[in-house]
């Protein structure tokens, strides 16, 4: 059983990338749990046509320590399995206590069990690592691989290279990797090969490029991935691409963090350059 | 030999904190709440933390300590106190009718943010709190500051909620007093040198008659003392406001200056000659210039026991540890009484003590080692001790191993005194308390002295 942890900047796309991914890998053949670790709990609604899902800490709240697995997984599309960590609503409570006690409940109830027969377990993470409760799904003994989705965009591109920082800490103490990087285009001018240039300088790959397509944002519309909507368009073969890239991929690095400087001169040297030229 | 582990190099530390000279900042609130009329304290936290409060607060002062919690469960961590709280002025308000509930935070209530007024707010729309009952609160989060922090912070609290009457026409004779963090015995000796004075003080917090309450053979849930709302809510009428104790006490009187406008007259506290001398000329000022032979009496006893028995305080060597008023009270004392304070320790923070302290040792400084912060600690003060011993050690009960391994006398003082009596039951403030002081130095330094002397020097008269 592989454990993947997604991480990006808030607003990449991780959720629809991490369903889309999962979904060419149920189409595979593959036994696909997702965790969504979002107090939104928006992490399966494409793989289960809808926020159907009951959360972790809403079952823990209503029904107490007594809480079934069968309570807090359903199954979605190509019998991958959902659970979403939930959370308190916003400006209350601690969400990064919540991914704790989530992760360690789903543990305590068998959720990765043998009898299972996973072949991947993937943590979609919010946004930000804003503290300990985030990093739960890297610490020891849980996700061994992390790929970062980033665009060409600055912002998105210091969130990663932060978030490797993260990486670093954990990966020192534990087991855990970066695998790639997952390029989700924004349009930006020399987007593709300046990621491509950042995940090498971060010692890592570029493990696909996600051309934009609205086709996407149709099957969203419609609570589902785009395999499952229309397989046999364009956009579905790049997730079943970047399905296959995870699934052979043999690359797993100790990153290293550029520092602000460096990182300011890659945005020059592939976007600001250009335009002067 | 149980601190036998205890280097005598001093190397200098940069994280460890070995037997720290401070505890929780809760453990002050609750105690500030105690002084408060027919209040139940409120730990919005995990029961753990509400336990050791009470259970160290009885320790010290050998009675029941009643305290309620909001019993955090792993859910009330991630989604947030509000629930249990409010569940908890229900229960308290209907169960146990107290005045006032004071609610102070703790570590886990802080970092998860739950947001105390708001959740007050809301027990009172939902008709949780009833008509001319209480509720307030202090953040008290153990991670800032010490058990001192966590004091000063609920009197302040009692002033932002309960305090009021600025309307009202002033009153000669009435004087706000708040008394920093002493024992019972010692308010109820302030508010007995204050009516002596002239005035009608209104003390808080005020836990005589709460925490020293007597035996009467029936239990009384919330004992007679403690201030009441009614009271704090003429404090605005006074004509000054007496604190004692700038750590303590400071904050709180300020609070109230801003709040209904009476004069805050911030004073050290009044342990020793000097610093009663400047009490009772601060409410010599505010009576029209009056001191009652009574007062002067008694500071002529002080005065003489003082001369009379310079010989046995002449050049004593005196280790100290505690909390920032008392620490710069004990220093002018003992220089008073020329004995020198060589080492003096706090675990509390707050850079104005250093500089107070600073100040009363004057020239002494130079003979003196000052710690302060998380490397003051009692593993420090045992090195410099072991370096070059002291005739006196006169803190709160976590010094006795020290005394027990390096034989020194002493003197118990401070909060918490876990294994002797007394300290809640006579006084150690004003010239009678310092009287008592000196009885209880004489006693250690004579009995020393007596086991200690050879046969031929043994002596009949002391």
């Amino acid at each position: 059983m592989r454990k993947v942890a997604i991480y990006g900047k808030g607003g990449i796309g991780k959720s629809t990338t991490t369903q889309n991914t999962v979904a060419a890998l149920a189409e595979m053949g593959k036994k696909v749990m997702v965790v969504g670790c979002d107090p939104k709990a928006d992490s399966t609604r494409l793989l289960l046509h809808g926020l159907a899902q009951k959360t972790v800490l809403d079952t823990l709240r209503e029904e107490g320590e007594d809480v079934e697995l069968d309570d807090i997984r359903k199954s979605g599309y190509g019998g991958s399995l959902c659970t979403e960590s939930g959370g308190p609503e916003p400006g209350v409570g601690c969400a990064g206590r919540g991914i704790i006690t989530s992760i360690n409940l789903l543990e305590q109830l068998g959720a990765y069990a043998e009898s299972n027969a996973l072949d991947y377990v993937f943590y979609d993470v919010l946004g930000d690592v804003v503290c300990g409760g985030f990093a739960m799904p890297i610490r020891e003994g849980k996700a061994q691989e992390i790929y970062i989705v980033c665009s060409g965009e600055m912002m998105a591109m210091y969130a990663a290279n932060n978030i490797c920082k993260g990486i670093v800490k954990f990966a020192e103490a534990g087991g855990v990797r970066l695998g790639g990087i997952i390029c989700n285009s924004r349009k930006v001018d020399n987007e593709k090969e300046m990621i491509a240039e950042f995940a090498k300088r971060l010692g890592t790959q570029m493990i696909h490029f996600v051309p934009r397509d609205n086709d996407v944002q149709r099957a969203e519309i419609r609570k589902m991935t785009v395999i499952d909507w229309n397989p046999k368009c364009v956009q579905a073969d790049e997730y079943r691409q970047l399905a296959r890239s995870i699934d052979a991929n043999e690359m797993f690095v100790v990153p290293k963090p550029m520092d602000i400087p460096q990182l300011e001169q890659l945005l020059l040297d592939f976007g600001v350059l250009e335009v002067a030229a | 030999m149980l601190l036998r582990h205890t280097p005598t190099e001093i190397l200098e530390r940069s994280a460890l904190t070995i037997n720290p000279a401070k505890t929780c900042q809760p453990i002050g609130a609750m105690y500030a709440a105690l002084g408060i009329h027919g209040c139940l304290p409120h730990s919005h936290g995990s029961q753990g933390c509400c336990s050791y409060h009470r259970s160290t607060l009885t320790r010290h002062y050998k009675e029941p300590v009643m305290a309620a919690t909001s019993s955090f469960t792993e859910g009330s961590s991630v989604f947030g106190g509000q629930a249990n709280l409010l569940q908890a002025i229900e229960n308290m308000f209907s169960v146990y009718d107290p005045q006032v509930i004071a609610v102070h935070t703790t570590c886990l209530s802080e970092t998860i943010g739950d947001d105390i007024p708001q959740i007050v707010d809301k027990a009172r729309a939902d008709g949780k709190i009833p008509a001319g009952r209480h509720v307030i609160h202090a953040n008290t989060p153990s991670y800032v500051g010490s058990h001192v922090t966590g004091f000063a912070n609920m009197a302040k609290g009692i002033v932002d909620y309960l305090a009021g009457g600025d309307d009202l026409p002033k009153n000669k004779q009435q004087l706000n007093l708040i008394p920093g963090w002493v024992e019972p015995a010692d308010m109820r000796e302030l508010k007995r040198l204050t009516r002596l004075m002239g005035f009608d003080p209104i003390t808080f917090p005020d836990t005589s008659d709460v925490l020293d309450a007597p035996q009467t053979g029936k239990h009384a849930f919330y004992p007679k003392g403690g201030v009441t709302p009614a009271q704090m809510a003429r404090t605005g009428a006074s004509i000054a406001t007496i604190a004692l104790g700038p750590t303590t006490a400071g904050p709180a009187a300020r609070a109230l200056e801003n709040k209904c406008n009476v004069a805050a007259h911030v004073l050290g506290l009044p342990i020793g000659l000097r610093a009663t001398d400047r009490f009772i000329a601060e409410l010599r000022k505010l009576n029209g210039g009056f001191v009652p032979p009574e007062v002067l009496d008694e500071r002529g006893r002080l005065l003489d026991m003082i001369t009379d028995m310079h010989q046995y305080f002449y050049q004593k060597r005196v280790a100290l540890w505690g909390d920032p008023d008392q620490l710069v009270a004990l220093s002018e004392f003992f220089l008073d009484l020329d004995m020198t304070p060589a080492y003096i320790v706090t675990g509390t923070p707050g850079k104005k003590f250093l500089a107070r302290i600073a100040e009363v040792l004057g020239e002494q400084i130079r003979a003196t080692q000052v710690r302060q912060g998380p490397q003051a600690d009692m593993f420090l003060l045992h090195q410099w001790i072991k370096n070059k011993p002291v005739d006196l050690l006169m803190g709160n009960t976590y010094g006795k191993y020290i005394a027990r391994d390096e034989n020194t006398p002493f003197v118990r003082h401070g909060f918490p005194i876990l294994d002797r009596v007394g300290h809640a039951d006579f006084p150690t403030v004003g010239y009678r308390g310092a009287l008592r002081l000196l009885e209880m130095i004489l006693n250690i330094f004579m009995d020393r002295q007596d086991r200690n002397a050879p046969e031929e020097s043994f002596e009949l008269v002391m």
